[in-house]
């Protein structure tokens, strides 16, 4: 299955803003058997003074654009075409989470995927007591830890509510927990820190949602802007298993990845450091769709 | 030497050690460092006791204040940072030195060296190729799970240059006599400018004594380590800068000093953008590349884009100039991560790994609960042990969080502890609670033991590394062996390591290295620092100005004119911007600024003469320690005056002895367009037809001008003669006119005034200016003329900060 992705990112500045410079990681990886980047172009404008592209430490693709002279919008524009692969059916082989964290704590692999990046903490993930009882009260030991994940992440979506208007981008999770509202980043921090309460690895991971359902389906949250989701190791049989905390269900083709990492701030499309004295507004627009 | 003071003991002498001895024995079982097991003095000790005791009670306290003196007058002073308050006191030196010889220091060096070696070794691992968690030496989740890891650095290790070049350790001796290493300090540590400060103190206390005593000197070390950043920098075109956290650190004396002692420019993240993948420092004269930075900050502050998104420390993109190579650090970014805690659980079998041994200097003893075994022989054990968080870099002994249970605590404690370790073992780190040595302080007319750790710098050189001969001490406030027991604060010392034969005598200034390189740093001004030197010399000025106005105003008070009278009244309205009679009032139009001045002052004290920044701040003093209300009226004039003559002091001091610098020309543009400013409007207020009798004399006053104006005219002053003096001549240090001249010059000196003939918007503005003051005749300055040359020298001043200041 093939889609055709775009992706328009504005930033408008109140005061001209100068000597900025931008971490920009937008464009869905390559994951052998699951999703092959065909093609793509990224542009921006004004045109920057300088641009580079580099592989972040977890493997995600970045541009670097400086651009030294005042300006007061920059626009991101991306356009890509993705292949996806259908994954094969479901099995659990995950082991039970005791088993999980023996597993894991005599590991030697510092790698990217390594569950070791993904215990916690972070900088902006902290542990947080009411998300970690909340995660406790639906963790069943004897079961298999892929099974506690699909719970967990459910539980969490049935008891929040999406709502685009009660957190922003650096609401945290504690607090949008609180609230039992947010968005995709917020569900996914939240099931994060809930997972790791149970020594379970997760990460967040970025990425892109397929805008119309398939004829018969159910339009999905957050296919207007870039997309949020989990991941949870579940042992060296079943790697790692990827879930959307939003849309209650397990990833599938319509899920195209971007970025993976600890929490939103190792992946947010776009980092900058800018020197302006005035407000900035911020709007995105995404559109993705199937290619005959 | 020695020989001799041992057959002569005078009564002083011994009457200094017993009390000591009876003091030291009635301790714990702990090592002292000037007192044998046997109760002997060791014999490096004995010549300075000997010198000690040969001096009267009165010769000693005159002494330590001669070094106090010193301390206070190069600004060393000891900073305390609460929440947003900071406070600062006296610098806690101990007058006694702690003294080692040369045979115990040369054992504790080599093994300093081979510690710091094995750092490298272990540091390069971290951010290269990971083998020492691959084959298990290491468990992952130290590195993993650990927030001083910076994943952004990972690869750069891989590189062939040295990651480390600048060290210190904190060491402690224990009941055995061995040295043990309390703590690794790889980021920003700061011993080695203290000690420096300490040492020039400790001359002035003792100073026949240093004359013969064979102490090796300091001096040395740092000629070693400015070559090594030399040599660090290798071919990359750029200067090297220190880079500090700026004045709000605690440490920023240091950093201040330490960039002036070894000629590197001192910036701040603000200092430095990343242009065409090449770090820069914005200056006076554009931006100009740097290729290496001596880092002060903690690692993940330095780049908010890619490191800490919170800090305002660091600048964006000097991560990438790391990874183009374009810049270097020292020591490398993200070295911070080999003061975890809990690494020093593994070091030990990391060395034996490597060189088939153990350190010859070890770290205290340290369990990391993660691991079954370990955990389990902290919980036995667990009434001898310090705990904390194991992914923490700040020393266990500095932390007050850390748990220490002691051998009196109860069950429940015990238990609690026990149940924490079992839950959170991973986080969780124990350490044995060693105990220190002791050493003598002076206290009430005795030597009194305080328990102490030293602070070692080690800075690599072409030869490998080199271990400064000396350091500084810390000492306990109480006689609490306990190692934790240092955190309660207490007193620094100088540390003297003493050669059986004469020393040699380096200087850092006698054979230059380099001196090609080092006039270069000279000649770099960062924007900021131009900026903060403009700033000083304008509130300075303002001050100057407002003392004259209030001493004017209070010589009138004092001759009988009451405060509602015209010409005060006149004064206060036009003049001091309507500020009620109020002494306190009053005096706060020249307390203000000078505060500002000093603060602005402080910000770039690596470029003001010690003795520029002594003044102001003994000037700033001496005005707090005033209480305006309570001087009489008749008083007021005579104690401005002398605050006066204080302060211009302080700008004789600027135009004497500075270098004449392109920092030098922003502090003089800031008093000349200041009193240019201000001059107009006091004659603008004082010379029209409104203004009340005696106005005119006013004007002379505040331009200090009386006697110039009966030289020059033998009559009563008049507007035409004030306006001649004050604004047109251009002899007159006083006038309008020979300060807007001086800023054209200053402003034609400075880089980047126009290409050619044609000239910048800048030189053009003061041109114009002073063309229009200098064709002008006394009788045609009006009001409004003065008015708005006030409005260009303004406009000046803003084009000026526009051009090279921001």
């Amino acid at each position: 299955m093939k889609f055709s992705i775009r992706l328009t990112i504005s930033h408008h500045y109140d005061q001209p803003a100068a000597n900025s410079r931008h971490l920009i990681r937008v464009v869905p990886r390559t994951i052998p058997e699951r999703q092959h980047l065909i093609t793509h172009a990224l542009d921006l404008s004004p045109a920057p003074d300088a641009r580079s592209e580099m592989v972040d430490f977890f493997g995600n693709r970045v541009a670097i654009c400086t651009l030294m002279e005042p300006h007061s919008e920059m626009i991101i524009r991306l356009a890509c075409q993705v292949e996806m692969t259908q994954p094969g059916v479901w099995q659990d082989q995950s082991p039970n989470v005791a088993d999980l964290c023996r597993a894991w704590e005599t590991g030697t692999d510092l790698g990217a995927d390594s569950p070791f990046h993904f215990l916690g903490p972070t900088q902006r993930l902290t542990p947080d007591k009411a998300i970690a009882d909340f995660a406790r009260d639906h963790f069943i030991p004897a079961d298999s830890v892929a099974a506690n994940v699909l719970r967990i992440g459910q539980a969490l979506h049935d008891m929040m509510t999406f709502d685009a208007t009660a957190t922003t981008v650096d609401t945290d999770a504690s607090e949008a927990f609180r609230l039992r509202r947010g968005v995709c980043q917020d569900l996914s921090h939240v099931m994060i820190l809930g997972l790791q309460a149970l020594d379970i690895p997760a990460g967040y991971v970025s990425g892109y949602l397929r805008t119309l359902p398939p004829e018969g389906g159910v339009k999905l949250e957050g296919v207007d802007a870039m997309h949020a989701w989990v991941r949870a190791w579940c042992g060296p049989e079943q790697g790692w298993v990827e879930y959307d905390p939003t849309n209650a269900t397990r990833v599938g083709t319509d899920h195209i990845v971007v970025g993976y990492g600890r929490d939103y701030s190792d992946v947010s499309p776009v980092r900058g450091h800018l020197r302006s004295s005035g407000g900035q507004r911020n709007s995105q627009a995404v559109d993705v769709a199937i290619l005959p | 030497m020695c020989a001799r003071s041992l057959q002569t003991p005078d009564q002083a002498y011994l009457d200094l050690l017993d009390g000591y001895r009876t003091r030291v024995a009635g301790g714990a079982a702990h090592r002292d460092e000037m007192l044998a097991p046997d109760g002997t003095v060791k014999p490096v000790w004995v010549p300075f006791i000997t010198h000690l005791g040969s001096l009267t009670a009165a010769d000693l306290s005159q002494r330590f204040a001669r070094g106090d003196q010193y301390l206070r007058d190069a600004g060393v002073l000891y900073r305390q940072y609460d929440e947003s308050l900071s406070s600062e006191r006296e610098w806690p030196l101990s007058h006694i030195p702690v003294i080692l010889g040369e045979a115990e220091w040369q054992e504790i060096s080599a093994g300093l060296v081979e510690r710091a070696d094995l750092l490298e070794y272990v540091l390069r691992d971290f951010y290269g190729d990971n083998e020492l968690v691959r084959t298990g030496q290491l468990p992952a989740t130290l590195l993993g799970q650990n927030p001083a890891w910076l994943r952004p650095i990972v690869g750069l290790g891989k590189t062939g240059a040295n990651l480390l070049n600048s060290l210190s350790f904190e060491l402690g001796r224990g009941p055995d006599g061995k040295w043990w290493v309390i703590s690794d300090l790889i980021e920003a540590p700061s011993t080695a400018g203290f000690a420096i400060e300490n040492r020039i103190a400790m001359r002035r206390v003792f100073p026949n004594h240093f004359n013969n005593a064979n102490i090796h000197r300091l001096a040395g070390f740092f000629k070693d380590f400015q070559q090594t950043l030399m040599d660090q920098k290798g071919r990359i075109d750029g200067e090297i800068a220190l880079l500090s956290p700026g004045p709000m650190n605690q440490n920023y004396p240091e950093h201040a000093y330490m960039a002036r002692y070894l000629g590197l420019l001192l910036v701040e993240g603000e200092d430095l953008i990343v242009q065409d993948g090449k770090a820069m420092v914005r200056t006076v004269a554009g931006p100009k590349p740097i290729s290496l930075l001596w880092n002060r900050l903690p690692s993940a502050m330095v780049d908010p884009l890619e490191l800490d998104p919170g800090s305002m420390l660091g600048a964006a993109g000097l991560v990438q100039a790391l990874r183009d190579e374009t810049l270097k650090t020292v020591n490398m970014v993200g070295a911070g991560v080999l003061e975890t805690r809990a690494l020093m659980a593994f070091l030990p079998k990391i060395a034996r790994a490597r060189l088939g041994r153990g350190l010859a200097m070890s770290n205290i003893a340290t369990w990391w609960c993660g691991q079954k075994t370990q955990r389990d022989h902290v919980i036995a054990n667990a009434h001898r042990m310090m705990v904390g968080n194991a992914f923490s870099t700040t020393s266990l002994i500095a932390d007050p969080t850390t748990i220490s249970l002691g051998s009196d605590a109860d069950g429940a404690a015990a238990a609690r502890l026990a149940d924490m370790l079992r839950v959170s073992g991973r986080n969780l780190v124990g350490q044995e609670a060693v105990t220190l040595s002791t050493t003598p302080v002076w206290e009430d007319g005795a030597l009194v033991a305080r328990p102490m750790c030293l602070r070692i710098s080690l800075g690599r050189t072409q030869d490998g590394w080199a271990v400064m001969p000396g350091g500084y001490a810390r000492i306990s406030a109480g006689d609490d062996a306990k190692a934790l027991a240092m955190q309660r604060g207490g007193k620094v010392a100088d540390v003297w390591v003493t050669s059986p034969d004469p020393v040699q005598t380096p200087s850092l200034l006698s054979q230059g290295t380099r001196p090609a390189s080092r006039s270069s740093t000279r000649g770099i001004l960062p924007s900021r620092a131009a900026d903060n030197l403009f700033w000083v010399g304008r509130y300075v000025e303002r001050a100057e100005q407002n003392m004259r106005l209030s001493r004017a105003y209070y010589a009138r008070i004092a001759d009988g004119a009451d405060h509602a009278d015209a010409l005060p009244a006149h004064m206060r309205a036009a003049l001091m911007e309507n500020v009620l009679p109020e002494p306190q009032v009053i005096a706060q139009r020249f307390a203000t600024p000078l505060g500002l001045g000093l603060q602005a002052a402080s910000r770039i004290s690596d470029r003001l003469s010690p003795d520029g920044m002594m003044a102001l701040r003994s000037l700033v003093q001496q005005n707090n320690a005033l209480d305006h209300r309570a001087i009489a009226a008749d008083d007021r004039p005579a104690q401005i005056s002398s605050l006066l003559r204080q302060i211009t002091g302080f700008a004789g001091l600027v135009h004497e002895n500075m270098y004449r610098t392109d920092g030098w020309r922003f502090l003089s543009l800031g008093i000349s367009l200041e009193r240019a400013a201000h001059m107009c409007t006091v004659l603008a207020v004082c010379t029209t037809g409104a203004a009340p009798a005696g106005a005119l004399d006013l004007a002379l006053e505040i331009g200090d001008s009386v006697n110039a104006h009966r030289a020059r005219f033998q009559v009563w002053a008049n507007a035409a003669t004030v306006m001649d003096l004050l604004a047109l001549d251009p002899q007159n240090p006083r006038s309008v006119r020979y300060h807007v001249t001086r800023a054209r010059e200053h402003i034609a000196h400075l880089p980047h005034q126009g290409s050619g003939h044609v000239l910048s918007e800048v030189a053009r503005l003061v041109l114009m200016a002073e063309t229009r003051l200098a064709t002008r005749l006394p009788d045609d300055l009006t009001a409004d003329f003065l008015g708005q040359l006030r409005q260009d020298i303004q406009d000046l001043s803003t084009a000026l900060n526009d051009h090279h200041l921001v």
